[in-house]
């Protein structure tokens, strides 16, 4: 009668995922709003002693990592130094564009430095802190056959990647262009190398670092669409965390950090094209 | 040879970060398999019982990990069961879990359809010398079943080494994650440096798994000639 014992095991195992998958299908509606078990709040993190910032791993010079397996960048700095100054251990978790929000909301990461762009459609599902640079949306193309006006861009492939602001301008804006989506930015470029489209759209700061390095390539629109910013962002009702961020980037601002940040990471990539004040907010 | 896109490969840590990250990739599935193995013959064993209940369950739950892509499966355990469970695990003890899981879905199914065709006079006979139902299943049904299953489940592991791929959705830090960091932080002084680096994964993947279907294949031709008489 050994198999009964096994069979009634099973069954329960068996209960127990279906239930599992219950309420999962139940959706996010049942999602906790209250302070008290917020685990990202500042005392939390204190308490951890870590804080678990999401960031790119292939973004340079965003978020990347260097030959020596070092993770470095623009917004890698800030992650140390915000560290730093809540005095705990960083853990850096890698994520992809369109897995930032999830990370926040599944409680994997306390804050986002990931080069999050200010939408509002992003400001309903989390929190953004004060920004800490701005970028807006341009596009790139082949020298040789370059794209200038978006007129130019209607019943032909233009690249993007899945989730950032240029796929969302494009997707809800210019409906004429046909979109050819991509997981990663090493994709995107490939894919333009490739010539699968015209053109790629991107953050122009992104594109300007990415031109420098392939010359025969040029940011023939250099600006579409409104300026956007880009911040910090917690989870949304993260009181705690959101009021220190804003107090920190107040303070970073005065002490000039992000004109250094910008000298230090951006500068040897962006070449003459760019001037710090295209990038970083007004200095108080 | 100064622009040549392998040195990519030796600059400062890359080849040592590649391999880490295979191991990474490696002990995910190595243990997955395990894990999935052994709950994937018990679960398969249990799918030859007479019990509509137990059958009913056990058809759901493989059809479910069958049937749901395995990046939904990844992203549904990651994300969205701790949201509503407030589970919380690291990305490759989730990586592990659902692989596992996926491993014993299948192995079930593998499990079952070489059971129920080990010829019926074998299972008779068991009965007929008073064997109970454990032994006839450990003495008769399993030893010959193995035999039969053996090269579907070479083919399975092998699916699930290359499908750790994957794992980038949920933050893992496998070997194609690193390959596409080094590929991003390279790509001006190297432009070349994607082919070495996803050759070299390439690679890697099938060291691993050639050798695992040259021995499925040879298990079938050795299966085949005893089962004609050689």
């Amino acid at each position: 009668m050994k198999h009964k014992l096994l069979v009634k095991l099973v069954a329960l195992v068996g209960i127990i995922a279906s239930i599992t998958l219950i309420l999962a299908g139940c959706g996010s509606s049942s999602s906790s709003s209250a302070d008290s078990n917020n685990p990202s709040s500042v005392e939390k993190i204190k308490k951890r002693g870590t804080i678990r910032v999401a960031v790119f791993g292939d973004l340079p010079p965003y978020g990347w990592v260097n030959k020596d397996g070092k993770r470095v960048g623009y917004d890698i700095t800030l992650a140390r130094r915000i560290a730093k100054d809540l005095n705990v251990k960083l853990k850096f978790v890698q994520v992809n564009a369109n897995n930032r929000v999830d990370a926040l909301n599944s409680n994997k990461v306390d804050i986002v430095l990931a080069n999050f762009t200010v939408t509002p459609e992003r400001k309903d599902v989390v929190d953004f802190a004060k920004a800490y640079m701005k970028v807006s949306v341009g596009v790139v193309s082949p020298k040789d056959n370059p794209i200038t006006k978006v007129d130019q861009l209607k019943g032909k492939n233009l690249i993007v990647t899945k989730g950032t602001t240029a796929e969302n301008y494009f997707t809800s804006k210019q409906k004429d262009v046909d979109l050819l989506k991509f997981d990663s930015k090493t994709q995107q470029f490939n894919a333009l190398k490739n010539n699968r489209g015209v053109a790629l759209a991107d953050d122009n700061s992104y594109l300007y670092a990415w031109v420098k390095n392939n010359p025969t390539y040029t940011v023939g629109i250099k600006n579409i669409g409104p300026n956007q910013y880009i911040s910090p962002a917690v989870k949304k009702g993260n009181k705690s965390l959101l009021n220190w961020t804003n107090k920190e980037i107040k303070k970073l601002n005065k002490q000039s950090f992000f004109t250094d940040d910008y000298n230090s990471q951006l500068k040897p990539y962006f070449g003459d094209e760019v001037k710090p004040s295209d990038i970083i907010l007004p200095q108080k | 040879m100064a622009h040549s896109g392998i040195n990519v490969l030796f600059e400062g840590t890359n080849l040592t970060r590649l391999l880490l990250g295979m191991w990474t990739t490696f002990k995910i599935a190595a243990v997955a398999i395990i894990i999935g193995l052994i709950i994937g013959v018990i679960l398969g064993i249990l799918r030859t019982f007479h019990n509509p209940i137990l059958r009913f369950i056990l058809r759901i739950y493989l059809e479910f990990f069958r049937i749901v892509p395995t990046v939904v499966l990844l992203f549904l355990f990651y994300y969205i069961l701790p949201r509503q469970m407030n589970l919380h695990m690291p990305g490759t003890q989730v990586a592990t879990l659902v692989f596992a899981l996926w491993v014993a879905a299948e192995m079930s199914d593998i499990v079952r359809g070489a059971l129920i065709s080990v010829p019926i006079h074998q299972k008779e006979s068991g009965l007929a010398i008073g064997l109970n139902r454990f032994q006839l299943y450990r003495y008769v049904l399993v030893p010959q079943a193995v035999q039969l299953e053996l090269p579907a489940t070479i083919n399975l592991v092998t699916r699930v080494i290359k499908t750790t791929s994957l794992l980038m959705l949920i933050s893992v830090m496998d070997v194609v994650n690193i390959g596409q960091q080094i590929v991003e932080a390279n790509n001006q002084k190297y432009p070349t440096g994607v082919f070495w680096i996803y050759g070299l994964i390439f690679l890697l993947y099938f060291l691993i798994d050639y050798p695992l279907s040259w021995w499925a294949g040879r298990l079938e031709k050795k299966r085949l000639e005893q089962a004609n008489g050689e």
